[in-house]
Parts: structure tokens; C-alpha cells; sequence
């Protein structure tokens, strides 16, 4: 009966500190202005480091933390290169993905590649031919953000597409 | 980047006392054996013969200095100031007078002399229990004098295999990774130094990305991962003559070398479409094996001592965890189960642990478990920091540690640190530049 009733008491005492830290995290989140409207969830929306291989047709795409899934903004951003690589056939790229500083070096070098193939295989699904591109990953030793803070992490987990010649 | 081979190792006296002091060794420095290291005594023509050749006032001095600072950074020991010492070096040598070195509470005493004789370096060398009143140890070297600084490093081995019945790690040497210049821009080479961080050399120009470079513990060879011309692929350095070639012919970027046990193999991962998996290549017959065979990403691969299993990371649970296999690449199983991300698992040279980095909260850990996984220890937290590298005795784990940026991207530095498989003894590494990447040699003599 007792020990019950310490366990109820332990237990609502573990739901209120769960509740807290919850509150805590959200409250982090959004005090910070500068993220706002530049992430969504953790993927960077903003335009600051992006450079455009065309009118219209951005350089870059950007990453999750830990994930190499494309967004949706993703998405079309390869199809538009994708577009324009069909137009310029003589065009060879290099995709060269990063990752940002908050992982171990030799699993973010994986991870850029991971980043890089997954940029590859969808311009690849829209008509550009494998032996056009090159994948080269940097891991995390090339942030175009050198802060340590989220935001700066959500410009730096990215695939750049770079002309090769 | 020659390496100078004590030219004549010889032994003077052979051991012959029985162990009377005895230092724990399982509590790192909460109670550091007092000794004294008097300087080695030194004659006047020798002293001369020295400066002229080495540049050194009193290279007895400097010796003792190694040994004393040696002593005192493994943790274990306290050299006593020398301030306090009664005798005169060259009696001392002669026979010491116990009761003076006990009374300034010195357990041990190391004394010498130093000769120059046909061109070349002797020392001498003594160990004494202050308290049993008898000399443990005596050794004598020759060697040319430019070696100074190694037989430094013997002497301090020797005095520390005597006292704690480990051998010691620091005739040793570091290669680690320079770095310079802007986050964005960080210009890296590589570089190798004594254990102390004496004798800085840079190894590389600069000119492309290097990263991770490993010993071979059989040899003074290194494998490391260079951007040469703008392919990331592992590389097999000598770093006494200097060449280097390309490890295997993959069509992709090769990553995360290192050498097996006995120096005949590299283990790394290669790369290719969006997966990466652990491989083997045999430096003899080139024969390059595929080790797993995984979608997911399998890399940081480590051999255990005996060769006979490698630990490694893989996301395969989801998330980068450690797991353990045999070297055949069957019998895979996951060794880390707490919270967080475990990554750069590496086997120590005495089996028994795995050391590693864990991520978790933010914050990034170095520690230790034994091989099943049970009995994680976490040795120390930062903000950043990862690769641990075990001194060969495994006693002692270098690593780096990266510091934190302000809003504007400033205040950036990497640095190498090393602390104790007890998790005390954390220090610093000085480094001519920032430093990342480190990996510990084996002793260059036995």
C-alpha cells in the first residue's frame, strides 16, 4: 500500500519534470528570432549562402539533422538544375555534400556523401545522366557558417551543386 | 624525419631488486608517489663538448628535466623541488645518503651522470628505494648525442615500468593534424612530435585537405585520408623517407583508416552511392576484402589486439551506435545501448576496453566500456570533442576538443588533450598551432 503510493508520488514527479523540460525546449526554440522563418523544423529555408547556377535555378540543397531526405523545396530546387542540366548537356557537375560540426568526423564524411547521392539519384530520376556528375563529400570540414548555433548547423547540412567545367 | 636508433643499448647492471615501492595505479593522481630525479652529474669537459654540439648549458640538466616532467605529467609521481635536495648530483650518483633524500619525504631517487666519450652520448642511471635504503635499477646508454631527448624518454620508461609494472609511453610520438586559418577556410597538415610535444615537424604543405592520420603499431608508418586532387582517398605515408601511395584502386572515396595489429593490413570504409561499408586491404598482396555488407553507414573501424575482431560505428539501428564483430565481418553485434550517438569506438591496446565518443544532449563525452558494452564509463564532457587514441601501455587516451563560436562565428580553437583511463589527469597538449586528429605511436624501443 505505501510502496504504492511512493511510486504514484515518484511517478507524478517524473511526468511533471517531463512536462517541464518539454516547456523548456519550446521556449528555447522560439525566443530565438533569428531562426525564425529561415528553419523549418531543422532545415534551413533561408536564401543567405544560396548562389544560383542559372536564373531561377539555386545552387543548394539543405539537410535535417542526421538526415539525408529531400524536402519537398528540395525537390524542386534539383528539378529546376535537373531542367537546366538537360538544356546544357556539355555541363558536368560535381555534387559535394556537407554535413555540420555536431557529429564525429569520419561519420559526417558517410553522411556528406549519403547527402550528395541522394541530390544525384533525384537529377538522375529527371533525365541527367550518372556520368555527368561526380560526388565529392567534405563531411564537416567545409561550413560556409562558421557560428556554432542552429541555424548556422542548418546552412551547413547541404548538397551544393558545382559546375565542373 | 630521420629516426635516430639508439646506436647501443646497453644494459649496465642487471635488475635485481625485488619491487618494494609500489605505486596505485588505479586512482591516477589522487596520491602521486613523491620522488626526487636529481640532475645527472655531468664533468666539465663533457658539459663543454655538449654545448658546443647541442646548444645546451647542461644537457644533465635537461635530461633530468624530461624524466622529471615525464613523471609528473603520467599523474602517478610528484618530483619534489629540487630546491630542497641536500646532496650534490655526482655523490648522490656515488651513493646517496638516505636519510637526507628521506627527509625531504622523496620515496624514490633518480640519479646519473652523463659522459662525453668518442663522440657520443653516455648516461647512466640509477633508481633507489629511499625508504629499503637499495638501488632498484641501473642502466647505462650510448648513443649519438642529438638522441638526448630520447634517452630522456627511456630513462622515464624504465623508472616507470620499475614502479608500476606497466610499461611506459614516452618514447613515443604523436602524428595529429595542424590546423590554421579560418572555420570556413581551415587550412590543414599534417604533423608529428614527441609524446611531450617537443620536436614539432609538419609533414604536409598544406596545400590539400588531410585528415585522421593513424600509426601502424608494428611500424613507424601512417595511413591518413588526403583531398589530393580533389579525391578523398586513404594514403600509406613513411614518414622516414617521406613517400606516399594511394591504399586500393576504389572508384570512390576511401575514409577512416587504420592498420590492423601487426601493420600488414588497412581497415577503412569506402563510400559509394549514399552507403558506406568496412574493407580491408592487404599491404603485401593487395588483396582487398569487403568486410560488411550494409545500406547503412559502417564506419571508424578498429581491430581488437589480437586481431581476431574489429569494433566499428554504424547507423544501421537508425542511429550511429558501436557494434562488434569478428574479422570476417560475421557475427555482428551492438555493444552500445545508452542514450545518445556512439562513434569512434577504439579497441585499447590491452583488449580489455573500447574506448569512444558519445554524443548526447548537446554535449560530446570521451569514454570507455568493455567489449560486450557493460561498464560504460564517461571519462569527461565538453562541448565538442571526439577520436580518442590510446597511449600504447593503455593507460592514457589523447583526443581534441573543439571550442564553441560566439554569435558572429569568432573564438573558434581545436586542441589536443589527453587524460587518464581514470578519468583524472586532464591536460593539455601544447601544439605550435591548432590541433586535431592525434594518434599515439607504439614505443619506439623495448
Amino acid at each position: 500500500m505505501r510502496l504504492s503510493k511512493i511510486f504514484k508520488n515518484s511517478l507524478l514527479i517524473l511526468t511533471a519534470c517531463l512536462i517541464l523540460s518539454a516547456c523548456a525546449t519550446k521556449k528555447e526554440v522560439a525566443t530565438t528570432d533569428s531562426i525564425k522563418g529561415q528553419m523549418q523544423g531543422d532545415v534551413y529555408t533561408g536564401t543567405d549562402t544560396v548562389e544560383y547556377l542559372a536564373e531561377g535555378v539555386p545552387d543548394r540543397v539543405f539537410f535535417a539533422t542526421n538526415e539525408s531526405i529531400l524536402t519537398t523545396a528540395s525537390r524542386e530546387t534539383l528539378r529546376a538544375q535537373a531542367a537546366w542540366l538537360r538544356k546544357n548537356p556539355s555541363i558536368n557537375v560535381v555534387l559535394e555534400g556537407h554535413a555540420d560540426e555536431r557529429g564525429t568526423r569520419e561519420y559526417n564524411l558517410a553522411l556528406g556523401e549519403r547527402r550528395a547521392n541522394a541530390a544525384k539519384d533525384y537529377l538522375m530520376t529527371y533525365g541527367v545522366s550518372s556520368d555527368r556528375i561526380t560526388v565529392l563529400s567534405y563531411g564537416k570540414e567545409r561550413p560556409v557558417d562558421s557560428g556554432s548555433n542552429p541555424l548556422a548547423w542548418s546552412k551547413n547540412r547541404r548538397s551544393v551543386t558545382v559546375k565542373a567545367n | 624525419m630521420i629516426k635516430k636508433i639508439i646506436s647501443i643499448f646497453l644494459i649496465l647492471i642487471p635488475i635485481n631488486a625485488f619491487a618494494l615501492i609500489e605505486v596505485d595505479i588505479t586512482r591516477g593522481n589522487l596520491n602521486p608517489l613523491p620522488l626526487a630525479v636529481s640532475p645527472l652529474s655531468i664533468d666539465e669537459t663533457s658539459k663543454k663538448e655538449f654545448e658546443k654540439i647541442l646548444k645546451k648549458q647542461n644537457i644533465g640538466s635537461e635530461i633530468s628535466l624530461i624524466v622529471e616532467n615525464n613523471l609528473k605529467t603520467s599523474g602517478l609521481f610528484n618530483p619534489l623541488d629540487k630546491k630542497a635536495f641536500l646532496q650534490a648530483p655526482d655523490i648522490a650518483n656515488l651513493k646517496p645518503r638516505f636519510e637526507d633524500w628521506n627527509l625531504i619525504k622523496a620515496q624514490a631517487l633518480i640519479t646519473g651522470k652523463v659522459n662525453y666519450i668518442d663522440s657520443k652520448l653516455r648516461v647512466e642511471f640509477r633508481l633507489w628505494d629511499v625508504l629499503a635504503a637499495k638501488e632498484m635499477m641501473a642502466l647505462a646508454f650510448t648513443t649519438v648525442p642529438t638522441n638526448w631527448r630520447r634517452v630522456g624518454h627511456i630513462i622515464s620508461d624504465k623508472v616507470y615500468e620499475r614502479l608500476t609494472g606497466e610499461k611506459g609511453y614516452f618514447d613515443t610520438r604523436i602524428i595529429y593534424v595542424s590546423e590554421e586559418g579560418p572555420k570556413t577556410q581551415r587550412i590543414k597538415k599534417l604533423a608529428i612530435m614527441d609524446q611531450d610535444g617537443e620536436n614539432n615537424t609538419f609533414l604536409t604543405l598544406g596545400n590539400e585537405l588531410v585528415l585522421t592520420p593513424r600509426f601502424n603499431p608494428a611500424s613507424q608508418m601512417v595511413t591518413y585520408l588526403s583531398y589530393f586532387k580533389n579525391m578523398p582517398r586513404v594514403y600509406l605515408l613513411d614518414i622516414e623517407t617521406g613517400t606516399q601511395e594511394v591504399v586500393g584502386d576504389f572508384p570512390g572515396m576511401t575514409f577512416a583508416p587504420r592498420f590492423s595489429p601487426d601493420g600488414k593490413k588497412i581497415i577503412m570504409s569506402f563510400a559509394k552511392d549514399g552507403k558506406s561499408d568496412i574493407y580491408t586491404m592487404d599491404l603485401e598482396n593487395r588483396i582487398v576484402e569487403k568486410i560488411t555488407n550494409h545500406p547503412s553507414i559502417d564506419t571508424s573501424p578498429s581491430y581488437s589486439p589480437d586481431g581476431k575482431y574489429i569494433t566499428f560505428n554504424s547507423d544501421r539501428s537508425g542511429y550511429q551506435q558501436i557494434y562488434v564483430m569478428k574479422n570476417d565481418g560475421s557475427d555482428v553485434k551492438r555493444i552500445s545501448f545508452g542514450n545518445g550517438l556512439y562513434g569512434t569506438p577504439v579497441w585499447s591496446p590491452r583488449g580489455d576496453l573500447i574506448a569512444f565518443t558519445k554524443l548526447h544532449k548537446g554535449k560530446f563525452y570521451i569514454g570507455v566500456m568493455r567489449t560486450d558494452g557493460s561498464g560504460e564509463r564517461l571519462l569527461t564532457e565538453n562541448y565538442y570533442q571526439e577520436a580518442p587514441s590510446w597511449s600504447p601501455n593503455g593507460r592514457v587516451l589523447i583526443f581534441y576538443r573543439e571550442t564553441k563560436t560566439n554569435s558572429k562565428g569568432e573564438g573558434f580553437s581545436a586542441k589536443l588533450w589527453s587524460i587518464d583511463l581514470t578519468g583524472y589527469n586532464e591536460r593539455q597538449i601544447k601544439t605550435p598551432t591548432d590541433a586535431s586528429d592525434p594518434s599515439w605511436s607504439s614505443l619506439l624501443s623495448n
